[in-house]
């Protein structure tokens, strides 16, 4: 890790290295994935809380 | 009520106080569920634990990592493996742990009496971030000077230098592998068990008492 990152220069505003755009862009495609795709395995269940009293 | 129960109810021990009240508020059958809500069955609630799993990590390699020592973590081989599992273990633990994060804030999982297991969770992400920062800084490399000389400026010029100094890294080895780690876990306990208290959060159009077929 001895060594200069890379950056991307957007415009003259933002700038931002390479591996942190990698990590964000990975944590916003997991958020995505985890939101839209089905999970396996579901089992119908009650909604109850558990411990609760009905 | 049988005698047995009413000595119970009737002391003022401490002890018994502690019991019922915590037979009260968390009682086994929430601490340790056999079974969960129907909307659980979804990817969004898996990083919470995710996290949790990452930390298991993190704890058990630095552990070894602590009692071997630096100068066997960074010339043999099995001490560079275990360095990493360490290293990436925390990219892990902060890339499930903001996903998590955006989950419960997009489902406000503050809501029905869960404020602290929002603040809990939320300073201990606070508390994750200084111990990681605390970690690049005893990285003994070049990396680590760089950031602990930067950091020492930023510390300097907000007041607090005199109590924390990135380049004392015996100071910064301490914070980071005793103070930082037990305030880290005491929170992790106090979060899990108010998850458990209350349960995870519905969806917001969720409705709790529906059986779902």
């Amino acid at each position: 890790m001895n060594v200069p990152a890379k950056y991307i220069h957007f415009n003259s505003w933002l700038q931002i290295s390479v591996s942190n755009l990698i990590v964000i862009v990975i944590m916003l495609a997991l958020f995505a994935a985890a939101i839209l795709l089905p999970f396996p395995g579901a089992r119908s269940k009650s909604n109850k809380v558990p411990g609760e009293k009905k | 009520m049988n005698t047995e129960t009413q000595t119970t109810e009737d002391s003022k021990m401490w002890t018994a106080r502690l019991r019922n009240s915590w037979q009260r508020n968390l009682p086994i059958d929430k601490l340790l569920p056999d079974t969960q809500p129907a909307y659980v069955a979804s990817w969004i609630y898996v990083f919470g634990v995710l996290t949790l799993v990452a930390l298991v990590d993190i704890v058990i390699s630095g552990l070894i990592l602590s009692f071997a020592g630096p100068a066997w973590y960074h010339s043999s081989s099995l001490g560079l493996f275990v360095n990493s599992l360490h290293f990436w273990g925390v990219q892990l633990f902060f890339v499930f742990m903001v996903v998590h994060l955006w989950g419960k804030f997009w489902m406000a999982a503050w809501r029905g009496r869960r404020t602290a297991t929002w603040i809990t969770g939320m300073v201990a992400f606070l508390a994750s971030i200084g111990t990681a920062f605390t970690g690049y800084l005893i990285q003994t490399n070049f990396d680590s000077q760089w950031i602990a000389f930067e950091a020492k400026d930023g510390f300097n010029a907000v007041g607090v230098g005199a109590f924390f100094t990135p380049t004392n890294i015996g100071q910064i080895m301490l914070i980071h592998v005793a103070l930082l780690p037990l305030v880290l876990g005491i929170l992790t306990v106090m979060h899990v068990l108010l998850v458990r208290k209350h349960g995870v959060v519905p969806p917001i159009d969720a409705q709790p008492e529906i059986e779902v077929v």
